[in-house]
């Protein structure tokens, strides 16, 4: 299933329906990690690799701690949404505090090239997918 | 702080009103202070860049619109998700008088903070007692 961004109107609105459509699908039942921790992730597929997208807005970049081990990344941190001292608060939706969340992938990943990007407070994690665990032509002789 | 974090689920914005597209919005997680001078908003809104954020400040009624910019997801196909994506859009009827030449806004690491200056006499006074 591949997302065609055909057309720039209703390409969000089918790109939202796609997204609830894989709402906690069982993609990661095969591991230990299950969903439900901070930050909320989405997993994607790109090419042969495998993207997670978190939202972690407010959370600054020295305050976020990505660790690898094998196909375990682990993602911790802390978000502040502290105020100023002498302001009265009217409205207080935002919440701050630690996250330490693990994710175990089905798939075997190259931890070497892992590569993750944090911008305008969307956390990107680009996971190569290790070289042996890529799908082979089998030629027929 | 040592207190954990837990997820909030986004809210979905349910009386858009004026919007075409036919993509969900969403609501912005939004703190608001008061100081003596100003009124203070702090926006979540993760995903938007300075170019998309628009202000409007019209009869006491403060419109935010932020868009993201769904390009970025072109060609990922998702496996597994946790939370959707959208616009953000949130309105606030303000009980202050805001000077509307002095509106401020600041966006960074997808928070967005809007300072409004409150004119002269919408500040506060101390009240003596005699």
């Amino acid at each position: 299933m591949a997302i065609l961004f055909g057309d720039p109107f209703d390409a969000l609105s089918q790109f939202q329906q796609t997204l609830d459509q894989l709402r906690a699908s069982d993609w990661l039942q095969a591991g230990p990690s299950g969903g439900g921790g901070y930050p909320p992730l989405n997993v994607f597929r790109k090419g042969d690799d495998v993207v997670i997208v978190t939202e972690v807005p407010g959370v600054h970049k020295d305050d976020l701690r990505i660790e690898a081990k094998a196909n375990t990344i682990r993602i911790a941190g802390s978000k502040n949404v502290g105020q100023d001292g002498n302001a009265s608060v009217h409205r207080r939706e935002r919440r701050g505090g630690q996250f330490d969340r693990a994710l175990t992938l089905p798939i075997e990943i190259d931890a070497e090239r892992i590569k993750a990007e944090c911008r305008d407070g969307i956390l990107a994690l680009y996971l190569p997918r290790a070289e042996k665990d890529k799908p082979r032509n089998i030629a027929i002789t | 702080m040592s207190q954990s974090l837990e997820v909030q689920e986004k809210k979905e914005l349910v009386s858009k009103g004026e919007t075409t597209v036919p993509a969900r919005y969403y609501v912005p997680s939004t703190d608001i202070y008061e100081t003596d001078d100003a009124l203070k908003l702090v926006m979540e809104v993760p995903g938007v860049e300075r170019k998309d954020v628009e202000i409007r400040l019209e009869d006491d009624v403060l419109r935010v619109e932020a868009r993201i910019d769904t390009s970025k997801y072109e060609g990922m196909e998702p496996l597994y998700t946790e939370y959707n994506i959208g616009h953000f859009a949130r309105a606030f009827t303000l009980s202050h008088q805001i000077d509307q030449q002095q509106i401020g806004a600041a966006l960074s690491e997808g928070v967005l903070t809007v300072t409004l200056k409150k004119v002269h006499r919408a500040r506060p006074r101390r009240i003596e007692i005699h």
